[in-house]
């Protein structure tokens, strides 16, 4: 009389899980670091980018997207790869003049759902992830991007405010001996 | 559910994470009594698992009417919320009546993406470990203290063995 379905809602569950298992995780993590934010900062930007290396093949396989021509296409597929995997719609704004940087404004952002940081804890970029993870991701698409957090809705700004931006393309390096 | 796809990269990145934490910085960590490394390692992973379990099931049992005893909440954490977390039923549940209780899952989440084989067993405990915390961690916010272990014969297969301490 087994049951096939579950009671709970599935995807409630697994957004808590992702959540609270970071938590879990960022705790963790600055324990081991003995508190030594920045070591911490450094520690969760390099999981994210870690995440982003092989988030990027799920993304393309998802929606076989295209090579993108220009940055505001770049824009757009991040935007669209935040709504597939965190259910929410960044928006895009802030470009500068020559369109090689731009702001990702999120209204709500699930990872931090459940957090309050304490005081003491206030340079502690807990977001991080998030930067590393498309660091990482557009790395792997031939793209440098330098990424960080401007606003921070745990440091009482009214919004997440992530920034991107291009550095230069890079050229698949040829191994020495080959033409 | 593209949800899932996040939560294995993040899952294998605390993994990570945790089996390389201690020989990175070896010095916080000289304690009169050193465990083995390994097994050090994975009772970090464990402990992440416990405190997300314990938060988790805190959230999600708040509509469910009050279980009437313990099988009746063995039977919510190792049906409802693992169907939730693994998207498939446990295989098996059997108990001996006397606080053991044994999960079996054919095809373990995070392990289906591991090749079968003998060599690859050695690396299964790592998989395991998380689980075991998120298990132990739901039973003791709902008043159950417990020790689980999870043991590995053939890979993508799990038993996890509950064992509820009663004192």
């Amino acid at each position: 009389m087994s049951r096939q379905n579950t009671r709970l809602d599935q995807k409630k569950v697994n957004t808590e899980l992702l959540t609270l298992a970071y938590g879990s995780f960022v705790t963790q993590i600055l324990h081991d670091q003995n508190l030594n934010i920045d070591e911490v900062n450094k520690n969760l930007e390099r999981i994210g980018y870690n995440i982003g290396l092989r988030l990027i093949e799920d993304f393309l396989s998802r929606t076989a997207a295209p090579r993108c021509l220009e940055m505001r296409e770049t824009a757009d597929r991040i935007q669209q790869a935040f709504r597939i995997y965190l259910n929410i719609q960044p928006a895009i704004t802030n470009w500068s003049s020559s369109s090689d940087e731009f702001s990702l404004i999120f209204e709500n952002n699930p990872l931090i759902d459940f957090v309050e940081l304490p005081p003491e804890f206030s340079n502690l970029r807990y977001s991080a992830i998030i930067c590393g993870c498309i660091r990482g991701a557009l790395e792997m698409v031939q793209q440098e991007v330098q990424c960080f957090l401007v606003q921070d809705q745990l440091k009482s700004d009214s919004c997440t405010e992530i920034r991107v931006k291009f550095i230069r393309r890079l050229e698949d390096a040829i191994p020495a001996g080959e033409d | 559910m593209s949800e899932e796809i996040l939560f294995d990269c993040l899952h294998s990145q605390i993994v990570n994470y945790c089996l390389n934490v201690n020989k990175t910085a070896p010095e916080s960590f000289t304690s009169q009594t050193q465990p083995p490394e390994k097994e050090k390692d994975l009772s970090t992973l464990e402990y992440i698992g416990y405190t997300t379990g314990y938060r988790l099931i805190e959230r999600l049992t708040r509509e469910v009417p009050r279980f009437k005893d313990e099988l009746e909440t063995m039977k919510f954490v190792c049906t409802d919320f693992w169907t939730a977390i693994f998207k498939k039923q446990v295989d098996n549940l059997r108990t001996n009546h006397q606080g053991v209780y044994v999960l079996q899952d054919n095809a373990f989440r995070f392990l289906t993406r591991i090749s079968p084989g003998t060599k690859q067993l050695e690396h299964a405990p790592k998989y395991v470990a998380f689980t075991c915390g998120l298990i132990r961690g739901s039973l003791a916010n709902l008043g159950i203290s417990s020790t689980v272990t999870a043991e590995v014969q053939s890979i993508p297969s799990c038993k996890f063995h509950v064992q509820v301490s009663r004192n």
